[in-house]
C-alpha cells in the first residue's frame, strides 16, 4: 500500500524528516505518535503534496506508484486521503458543491460518468445518516462557522464520500472533547475494511484508545526511533517521550 | 483640469453642427439651449486627461483618437451574440431594446406595461417636447456634480434611450429589461444614450439594463442616466455589461434619492476595452438608502472603473457599497469611492468595500476611498483589499481530488458570490452568476 524509504524533508533549509521508513499493507493501522517538532505534520503534508516542502531524499511508492512527483489532485486520486489538523474554512463555496466537485473528479479520474445531483443527494444523505451527521452542515460554506467537532466531522464525512486506500489522519484529535472525539472514532471505525489502511498521527495516546492501531511508531526529530505493538502506546502514556527517546538514544 | 485636444474638439463641432437641425427635439428652445450648452462645456473642457484627478487612473488617450461616425441606424438582422439578448428581451415581461443607440419597436415589450408606469423611448418624448423630459433632463443634480465633459457631450448628441415614470405609489413587480445592443461596424462608431428615471413618490420598480455589443468594433457607448426616486418610492437599478472586446463603456448615473427613498444599484462588468461607471447619489432627503455594489471581472488589457459619489445630505440615511474585482492577465481595476457626508447629516451610516483578487502579477488594482465627513455622529466605514487566490484553500481543494484549474474557478467564483449575495432580486441573480460562470469558463487557466 505506502512504501516510505528513507524520506527525507527540509523547509526553508531547515531539514525536518531525516531518514524515515515505515511500511503500510492493505487493512493495517498505524499510528505515529510523538512531542511536537518530531515532524509528525511535515510527514503528512509532504505526503498530501503541500507547496514550500522540499524533498531532500528517499521515495515514497503508494499503490506501487512513485508518490512524489504527483500533484495532490492526483494523489488524492489515485486514493490518498489527509484529513487535515485544522480544516480550512472556504468562504462562498457551499459544503455540498465542494463534496459534489470532489467526488465527481474522482470519478472523472477512474473513467465513470459524473453523479447527477439526485444521486449524489442520495449519496450524501446515506453517509451523513451513518457517520450521525446533521444534514444542515452540507448548506453551510466550507467550514466556516463550525465548532472544531464540526470541522472534524466534515473530514471523516469527505473521507467516507471519497473512500480512500490510505487515510492519513493528522493530529485529528486536536481540540475535540470527549463526546466529538468519540463520534470522530466511530466514524473512523466504520470505514476501516481490509483494503483500507489507515495512518493515525497522534501527540496524544487517547485517541488510540478509540482507534487501535495495529503497529505504533514513535517519531523524534525526524525519525522513527521506535516502533511496536499498540502496547507501546500504553508505555508512551506512562512514561513519557523523554523515557522513550533517552532509551532509544542510548 | 482637463485640457482640450483641438483636432477631437474640433471634429465633434463640426458633427454637431452638421447634425444639430436634425437631432430630435431641434427647434424647440428647452432642447437646443441644452444642446448648445453641452457641446460648448463639451468644447471647453474635451476629453479628460490624467492630470484631472478625478481621472488619474483611467487614460481615455484611445478612445479620443477614434474618428468615431454615428452608428447606422437601421440594421438587418442581428448577430449571434445580440440574438442571445434580443431573445431575453422578448422573454421578458416588459422590455425596451436598442440597436445602435436607435429604440426598436419589434423587438420590445411594452404593451404588457400596467397604468402607471410610462416606459417610452426618448426620441419620441424629445419630438414631442414632453413635460417630463422638459422639467427633468440634464437637471438632475445639475448643481452638485463637477465639471463632466462625457455628460455634456452626451447632452450635445443625445438621440435616443430610455424614459420610465412610476406614477405615485405604483408597484410593479416583474422587472422590466433594458437590452442595449451595438452590431459590429467597420468604422469605429458612437452612440449617446440617455435615460431618465423618474419614481413619484411610493412607487417600486426593478429595472435590468444589459449591455452588449460585438467583439472587434471599435465603439464609445456614451451613456448618462439621470433618476429621482420620489420620497419613499424604491427603485432597483442593475445592469450587467458584457460589450465586446474594443468596446469604451463610459455611464454616467446620476441618482437623486428622497425622503425614506431606496435607490439600489448593482453592476456586473466583464466586458469591453475600457469601462467606468460613474455614479453620483445623493441623500437629498431623511431616512434614505443607497446601495451601490458590483462585481468586475476583467483579463487580457481591460480596465475597468468604478467611480462613485454618495452624498450624505441629510440625516439618518444609510449607504452600503461592496466592490469585487477579480482581475487577471494584464487587466487594470479602479475603484474611487467618495462619501461626503453634510454638516446636517446625523446619524448617517455608510458603509464600504472594495476587494480586488489579482489573478496575475502583471493585474493591477487602484482603489481610492475618500471620506469627507463635516457631521459629527457619524458611522462611517470602509476597507479596501486586493490580494491573491488563497494557497492554502487550494490546497486543501487538490488535496480532495479537485484539479487546480477546477479548485481556482471555484475560488473566484466564491470570492465573486459574496458580492452577488447583495442583488435582492433572485432571476436577476442567477442571469448574473450564469455570466460570472460563463467568464470563468473563458478564462481557462491561469498561468
Amino acid at each position: 500500500m505506502l512504501e516510505i524509504k528513507g524520506l527525507c524533508a527540509s523547509i526553508d533549509g531547515r531539514e525536518i524528516l531525516k531518514g524515515i521508513d515505515l511500511t503500510i499493507g492493505p487493512g493495517e493501522t498505524h499510528a505515529i505518535m510523538g512531542p511536537n517538532g518530531s515532524g509528525k505534520s511535515t510527514l503528512s503534508y509532504v505526503l498530501a503534496g503541500r507547496d514550500g516542502y522540499e524533498v531532500t531524499g528517499g521515495s515514497v511508492l503508494f499503490q506501487g506508484e512513485e508518490l512524489l512527483e504527483q500533484d495532490p489532485e492526483d494523489r488524492s486520486r489515485a486514493g490518498l486521503f489527509l484529513a487535515f489538523q485544522y480544516p480550512l474554512e472556504i468562504p462562498g463555496v457551499g459544503t455540498s458543491t465542494f463534496l459534489r466537485t470532489a467526488v465527481n473528479a474522482h470519478r472523472k479520474a477512474r473513467g465513470e460518468d459524473e453523479l447527477d445531483p439526485m444521486s449524489f443527494v442520495k449519496l450524501v444523505r446515506q453517509k451523513t445518516k451513518e457517520l450521525g451527521i446533521r444534514q444542515d452542515m452540507l448548506k453551510r460554506p466550507v467550514n466556516v462557522g463550525f465548532s472544531g467537532g464540526e470541522k472534524k466531522r466534515n473530514e471523516i464525512l469527505q473521507m467516507a464520500m471519497l473512500e480512500p486506500a490510505l487515510a492519513v489522519l493528522d493530529e485529528t484529535d486536536s481540540g475535540l472533547d470527549i463526546d466529538a472525539l468519540k463520534v470522530v472514532s466511530d466514524g473512523v471505525n466504520a470505514l476501516r475494511a481490509p483494503d483500507r489502511s489507515f495512518l493515525v498521527i497522534t501527540h496524544y495516546q487517547r485517541l488510540l484508545n478509540y482507534i487501535v492501531p495495529d503497529h505504533v511508531h514513535v517519531l523524534s526529530d525526524g525519525r522513527i526511533i521506535r516502533s511496536g505493538g499498540p502496547e507501546l502506546a500504553h508505555a508512551l502514556e506512562a512514561d513519557g517521550y523523554a523515557g522513550v527517546i533517552a532509551e532509544a538514544a542510548a | 483640469m482637463t485640457v482640450p485636444s483641438d483636432t477631437t474638439v474640433a471634429a465633434y463641432r463640426g458633427q454637431f453642427q452638421a447634425a444639430r437641425r436634425s437631432l430630435p427635439g431641434a427647434g424647440q428652445d428647452w432642447a437646443d439651449t441644452l444642446r448648445d450648452t453641452g457641446m460648448r462645456r463639451f468644447e471647453a473642457a474635451g476629453f479628460p486627461t490624467r492630470r484631472a484627478e478625478a481621472w488619474k487612473y483611467t487614460d481615455l488617450r484611445k478612445l479620443a483618437k477614434l474618428d468615431l461616425q454615428p452608428a447606422p441606424a437601421t440594421v438587418n438582422g442581428l448577430s449571434p451574440v445580440l440574438q442571445v439578448e434580443a431573445r431575453r428581451a422578448k422573454a421578458a415581461a416588459h422590455s425596451a431594446v436598442f440597436v445602435n443607440g436607435h429604440f426598436r419597436a419589434d423587438l420590445s415589450r411594452l404593451d404588457t406595461l400596467p397604468d402607471g408606469v410610462r416606459l417610452v423611448p426618448l426620441r419620441q418624448l424629445l419630438e414631442a417636447g414632453d413635460p417630463l423630459v422638459a422639467a427633468h433632463l440634464g437637471r438632475v443634480l445639475e448643481h452638485a456634480v463637477d465639471e463632466r465633459p462625457l455628460l455634456d457631450l452626451n447632452t450635445a448628441f443625445m438621440e435616443d434611450g430610455f424614459v420610465l415614470h412610476l406614477a405615485r405609489g405604483t408597484v410593479l413587480e416583474a422587472p422590466i429589461r433594458i437590452s442595449v445592443l451595438t452590431e459590429q461596424s467597420d468604422t469605429p462608431v458612437g452612440v449617446f444614450p440617455r435615460n431618465l428615471i423618474v419614481a413619484e413618490p411610493g412607487s417600486e420598480a426593478t429595472v435590468v439594463e444589459t449591455h452588449v455589443s460585438v467583439d472587434g468594433t471599435a465603439s464609445l457607448g456614451d451613456s448618462v442616466t439621470e433618476i429621482v426616486v420620489g420620497d419613499g418610492a424604491r427603485l432597483r437599478h442593475y445592469k450587467r455589461q458584457e460589450d465586446g472586446s474594443s468596446a469604451h463603456h463610459l455611464a454616467t448615473i446620476l441618482a437623486d434619492i428622497g425622503r425614506d427613498a431606496t435607490y439600489d444599484n448593482f453592476i456586473l462588468t466583464r466586458g469591453a476595452e475600457l469601462s467606468r461607471n460613474d455614479i453620483h447619489a445623493r441623500l437629498a432627503g431623511r431616512g434614505g438608502d443607497c446601495r451601490l455594489c458590483g462585481s468586475y471581472l476583467g483579463d487580457r488589457r481591460q480596465v475597468l472603473d468604478t467611480t462613485t459619489v454618495i452624498e450624505h445630505a441629510s440625516p439618518d440615511c444609510t449607504s452600503r457599497q461592496v466592490y469585487k474585482g477579480v482581475l487577471g492577465d494584464a487587466a487594470r481595476g479602479v475603484f474611487q469611492g467618495r462619501v461626503v457626508v453634510a454638516r446636517d447629516a446625523q446619524r448617517t451610516d455608510g458603509y464600504q468595500l472594495s476587494n480586488a483578487l489579482l489573478l496575475s502579477p502583471s493585474a493591477e488594482i487602484d482603489a481610492k476611498p475618500e471620506l469627507e465627513i463635516y457631521a459629527d455622529d457619524v458611522k462611517c466605514s470602509h476597507g479596501a483589499t486586493a490580494g491573491e487566490i488563497d494557497g492554502d484553500a487550494l490546497f486543501y481543494l487538490r488535496c480532495r481530488g479537485i484539479g487546480e484549474a477546477e479548485a481556482r474557478a471555484l475560488l473566484i467564483e466564491a470570492f465573486v458570490q459574496e458580492a452577488l449575495e447583495d442583488l435582492a432580486d433572485a432571476d436577476v441573480r442567477a442571469e448574473f452568476e450564469q455570466a460570472v460562470t460563463g467568464w470563468l469558463a473563458d478564462l481557462g487557466t491561469p498561468s
